[in-house]
């Protein structure tokens, strides 16, 4: 199977994560600030900053990036709650 | 959101009274809500509040920023019909989407359909849902810091100011008068038809209080906006509660400024605050093992507090303050102690995003309490780098190592020397 990994750097950890593991479920099992919010990817709590591994995250749908935008995220951003990690390594902080 | 408040049968209403005129083509044309007693369940209103909206009059058409509560609609749409028709009415500037400020929106829509709506892309989800099935007629356009709206002669410029208090929150400024609408920003719960701060009795306390209870917790939001307000010349602050600011405006911001400002300058150390209650002093020891690890790595200053030897809310100013706390409680009945529930919950008054925390404890049976704690600071949106440290019953020596290297390994955290780990999600499973 792929490996994949996913490093909060808000706690200083990197676990190795089942290909397609959603950012959200992680952060809440380490630790990180990226918290829940309506985790139904409409109340842009959840935003990501990605600092490394973009493309190895699912792309996002039309409402991620509905929302996204309306939350004015930067172009880096992403909503913890709706990508997943497919596989790689993914490097990512608090939006 | 107002509270639907027991009204004191006492507070007789305030004369209806008309449109105000702040300088010529600009009016107030709010609502006056005396008899409110508690607002947003957030807060008490001593003499109640205004919901403040505005007209202004450009030689293409007016603009109409901000409504007001539903229940107040009525005081609105006749202090609106005496300044323009609703045929005039080229634009709807909704600062802020809170139902006190939006509540005549839709009644105002179907009276000025043709009413272009500009607000901060983040009011869009909140406008979906308050408009329902008139959200895809309704001619929206989204605005951000620097956008203008040119009523012909007069321009609103729009700058972006989130969170002071909701995500949508923005202001938008009258560029040929140097008129700002703030919404809530910079408003007062304090109701006086007299309206403008010169006029109006002393309103200070509630404009602190107001600050105290609904800007605090974005501080740094506060901060941020008012970077953006503080080059633009002033004549006149326009909130949407409270007096309209008209006597040396830059003094309020000043006082803004302060309020949102840290209560002592910072030093050159992180820091860390250690508070903590006992049943049978296990968890106290526990306490002091983590202050002595902590305390022992450089770049640290660390505190330590027993909740039982002082009021909590004096702690709130102390953990606005700090880096990181760490939160120590017994389990009793399977559950942490009221002190520290009552704690955890005067927290969403500050801002605590982004600040380190953990949570340790003493129990007899099941030990549940370190991780309520945990959970409650993870909804608080700070970090958490360490899972809780437990200890069942007394802690023997190698339990106060254990909390000595707790506490070192916080103090690493907050120092960013803490060295980078590499789990399995099966290693998580515990926490």
């Amino acid at each position: 199977m792929e490996k994949a990994t996913l490093t909060f750097t808000d706690v200083a950890i990197t676990v190795n994560v089942p290909p397609g593991s959603r950012i959200i479920e992680m952060s809440e099992k380490v630790g990180s600030g990226i918290t829940y919010g309506c985790r139904e990817g409409e109340c842009g709590t959840c935003v990501t900053h990605i600092l490394e591994g973009s493309e190895h995250l699912s792309d996002p749908s039309a409402l991620e990036l509905r929302v996204l935008s309306e939350n004015m995220a930067g172009k880096d951003d992403r909503l913890a709650c709706q990508c997943r990690v497919l596989s790689g390594a993914v490097k990512v902080r608090p939006g | 959101m107002t509270a639907a408040a027991a009204r004191p049968a006492s507070v007789p209403p305030l004369p209806s009274g008309g449109p105000v005129e702040i300088v010529p083509g600009v009016h107030w044309i709010g609502a006056f809500d005396p008899g409110l007693r508690s607002f947003d369940t957030l807060m008490k209103t001593a003499n109640g509040t205004s919901y403040n909206a505005y007209a202004v009059r450009g030689s293409a058409g007016v603009a109409v920023i901000d409504t007001v509560h539903a229940d107040h609609a009525e005081a609105f749409f006749a202090r609106l019909e005496a300044v323009a028709r609703y045929d005039e009415i080229t634009q709807i500037v909704l600062n802020h989407l809170e139902p006190d400020h939006s509540g005549a929106l839709p009644e105002l829509l179907r009276r000025a359909p043709q009413a272009e709506i500009r607000l901060s892309p983040r009011g869009l989800p909140i406008l979906r849902a308050l408009l329902r099935d008139a959200f895809e007629a309704a001619r929206i356009l989204p605005v951000t810091t620097g956008a203008e709206a040119d009523l012909g002669g007069r321009r609103l410029r729009f700058l972006t100011t989130p969170n002071v208090h909701w995500p949508d929150t923005q202001c938008s400024y009258l560029v040929e008068e140097g008129i700002l609408f703030t919404c809530d920003l910079l408003g007062s719960h304090y109701c006086d038809e007299r309206l403008f701060d010169d006029r109006v009795g002393d309103f200070r306390f509630a404009m602190d209080h107001y600050f105290d209870r609904l800007m605090r917790p974005f501080r740094s939001f506060v901060t941020q906006a008012l970077d953006l307000i503080e080059p633009l010349e002033l004549s006149v602050i326009a909130p949407s509660h409270g007096p309209v600011l008209r006597t040396d405006p830059r003094g309020y911001l000043g006082r803004y400024r302060r309020l949102a400002g840290p209560r002592s300058a910072p030093g050159p150390d992180r820091t860390l605050a250690i508070l903590y209650i006992s049943a049978h002093g296990a968890t106290a020891r526990l306490a002091q093992a983590i202050r002595d690890g902590a305390a022992g790595e450089p770049g640290v200053r660390v505190s330590l507090f027993d909740l039982e030897g002082g009021e909590l809310h004096p702690f709130l100013d102390l953990i606005e303050e700090v880096d990181g706390i760490a939160l120590g409680t017994p389990t009793i009945n399977g559950d942490a102690v009221r002190a520290i529930w009552e704690l955890l919950a005067m927290l969403v008054d500050i801002e605590t995003r982004g600040k380190l925390g953990a949570a340790f404890g003493s129990y007899g049976w099941s030990g549940e309490a370190v991780r309520q704690v945990e959970a409650r600071l993870q909804g608080l949106k700070m970090r958490l780098p360490e899972p809780g440290l437990k200890v069942k019953l007394n802690p023997a020596e190698e339990d106060l190592e254990e909390a000595r290297a707790f506490g070192r390994r916080l103090a690493a955290h907050l120092t960013g020397r803490a060295p980078p780990r590499e789990v399995d999600l099966a290693d998580l499973a515990s926490r």
